[in-house]
């Protein structure tokens, strides 16, 4: 062996040394979990054979019921749109702010670091307040509407409004990291291909329509798909205001899952652990499009 | 854009922050608002007849969930720390075979829901009796920022020039050396920004917190500001000033280190 390859080959067991801690951890972690939740899912597991072991082996059944309850349409759309929902808007207002922000003025580095704190506060935060402001009768925004000479709407209580609130909630979250990744997108566009377009009489708007946003084009794929995973999983907001009711009416995939695991006094592990990897399924399919549309914007 | 300044444009940004940040004045307005007027109508805008009830009550009740939320998040960013660091040098300067499978099983890691995972961690924590206690759930939280890490880390050693690697290497130093005094000291920024997101992430878990440590002796701020709505409380007041301690965090990162809280944002989305 030469100098070189037994260099690389040490090399490569120094790589593996220093990458083996984080492989156990990713081994015991996340694919024993994974592991654990698909057995779940395999078998029939009762309060007792969660503990004790000997959970009969029931293979599909608890997908095929999962499918079959009438819980999972009326999921499965409001997971949908929860999801869309969020994301038109999160995208929309987020690419308004950051078409503004790009603009240097005074205070706007400042301003524009101040959109991010809702995004980094706790979501128990965040949802316990909009609960609140929400409330039927003593709410901010009941008595806004009130002073408008509209009438009160029962934001969480009703099942109409219900999936609207939680989506508000959701939207104001999501705006913050919509104009973080957009605005950074903008930094990286050439001033100089708008100005030229400026010199040859485009006006604002035609600029941004026909110049910025196919540029941005890469930019705004990712951040819809990031956005899309992240969203698939909200939990935290819907469960804190409204428990994914009144009558299922806020119910998405991911809270069904857990209300089914975690939310009643006897646990239906089995049944909720499926709900879950149907909605890993969910999750992993647009998580392929994002590394796909991510490897292209990597390699023009 | 054609870097021409108008007067209106701070004005009009302002509006639009106050408009974005108005839950988070209510949240403090609220937390300032006596008992007999939560339930006033109009609501009072300002905190005129301002108390501190609510903060009072949090200094009863809540200190010990605050104290083991900075216990679960310092323990978070240590265990965070200690397992992306050397994996992020060894990606980005050791060439591993296979480096390519790793990054996108980290990049898959992070797409999955934490609820799902919280139910398969139940199962294994029932099993090795770890359910309710803080280790179990700093282990649990570290899973939400290890992938992350691991990704900003590699993403940053890689722009560290090859010549300083190779001339430490030339001077005799193994690699453990070489990762030790050269590269971790450069990736200052990449550890402030890894640190910062755990502990941030672990300090607002709920998810974890509620599946793996709901009957705990030590439970984070998140459970205790939900036991409160839970309890059908009525004390707003107390409820909000919970939650502007508990937001005490966020703010203070972002005030202290905004710079890393976007290159963090960004680091995930744009780089790889």
């Amino acid at each position: 062996m030469d100098h070189t390859t037994r260099r690389r080959a040490r090399q490569q067991w120094a790589a593996w040394a220093f990458l083996a801690p984080v492989v156990v951890y990713l081994i015991v972690f996340y694919a024993y979990p994974l592991y654990r939740n698909l057995d779940l899912s395999l078998h029939d597991y009762t309060v007792r054979s969660f503990v004790q072991g000997g959970a009969r082996f029931t293979g599909l059944d608890n997908y095929r019921a999962v499918l079959h309850d009438p819980s999972f349409a009326p999921a499965l759309l409001h997971t949908a749109v929860f999801t869309l929902t969020s994301l038109a808007f999160q995208f929309a207002i987020g690419m308004a702010l950051a078409v503004f922000f790009r603009q240097r003025f005074r205070l706007s580095g400042t301003l524009r670091a101040l959109f991010l704190v809702p995004w980094l506060l706790p979501l128990i935060v965040s949802a316990s307040t909009w609960s609140w402001m929400l409330n039927s009768d003593s709410g901010v925004v009941n008595s806004v509407l009130h002073t408008l000479g509209l009438s009160p709407i029962n934001w969480l209580t009703s099942p109409s409004w219900s999936l609207a609130s939680v989506t508000i909630a959701n939207i104001w979250i999501g705006i913050p990291f919509n104009l973080v990744l957009l605005h950074s997108g903008l930094e990286s566009i050439p001033a100089n291909i708008e100005e030229a377009a400026a010199l040859d009489g485009a006006r604002p708007w035609q600029r941004f329509w026909w110049i910025t946003f196919p540029l941005l084009r890469p930019v705004s794929a990712i951040t819809l798909l990031l956005g899309l995973i992240y969203t698939l999983k909200v939990f935290d907001i819907i469960w804190i205001m409204t428990r994914g009711g009144p009558a299922d009416s806020s119910t998405t995939l991911a809270t069904w899952s857990y209300r089914l695991g975690f939310g009643n006094l006897l646990p239906a592990f089995s049944p909720g652990a499926t709900v879950g990897n149907l909605l890993i399924v969910l999750a992993l399919i647009f998580g392929l499009i994002y590394i796909r549309a991510q490897r292209r914007q990597n390699q023009p | 854009m054609t870097g021409k300044r108008t007067w209106w444009h701070t004005p009009v940004a302002i509006g639009l922050t106050a408009v974005m940040l108005f839950p988070i004045y209510w949240m403090i307005n609220v937390s300032f608002t006596r008992g007999q007027d939560m339930r006033k109508s109009p609501p009072n805008w300002f905190p005129v007849h301002g108390t501190l009830d609510g903060y009072r009550a949090v200094l009863d009740q809540q200190l010990p969930y605050l104290g083991t939320s900075v216990v679960v998040g310092l323990g978070t960013v240590a265990l965070t720390l200690i397992l992306s660091a050397p994996a992020g040098y060894a990606m980005a300067k050791l060439r591993p075979a296979g480096g390519g499978v790793l990054s996108f099983v980290l990049l898959i890691a992070q797409m999955i829901p934490g609820v799902i995972m919280a139910m398969g961690f139940y199962a294994i924590y029932l099993a090795v009796g770890v359910v309710n206690t803080v280790p179990g759930l700093i282990l649990a939280d570290s899973t939400i920022a290890v992938p992350f890490g691991v990704l900003v880390f590699t993403a940053f050693m890689s722009g560290i020039p090859e010549e300083l690697v190779e001339a430490a290497e030339i001077d005799g130093a193994g690699y453990l050396r070489t990762f030790w005094s050269i590269v971790l000291p450069l990736s200052r920024n990449a550890i402030v920004t890894v640190s910062l997101f755990a502990f941030l992430w672990a300090w607002s878990d709920f998810v974890f917190a509620s599946t793996l440590d709901q009957g705990g002796d030590h439970q984070p701020i998140t459970l205790g500001i939900y036991h409160y709505i839970g309890n059908n409380n009525q004390e707003w007041n107390a409820i909000m000033a919970t939650a502007v301690v508990a937001s005490i965090p966020a703010t203070v990162l972002l005030l202290a280190a905004q710079r890393y809280v976007t290159a963090g944002v960004t680091a995930g989305a744009i780089k790889e």
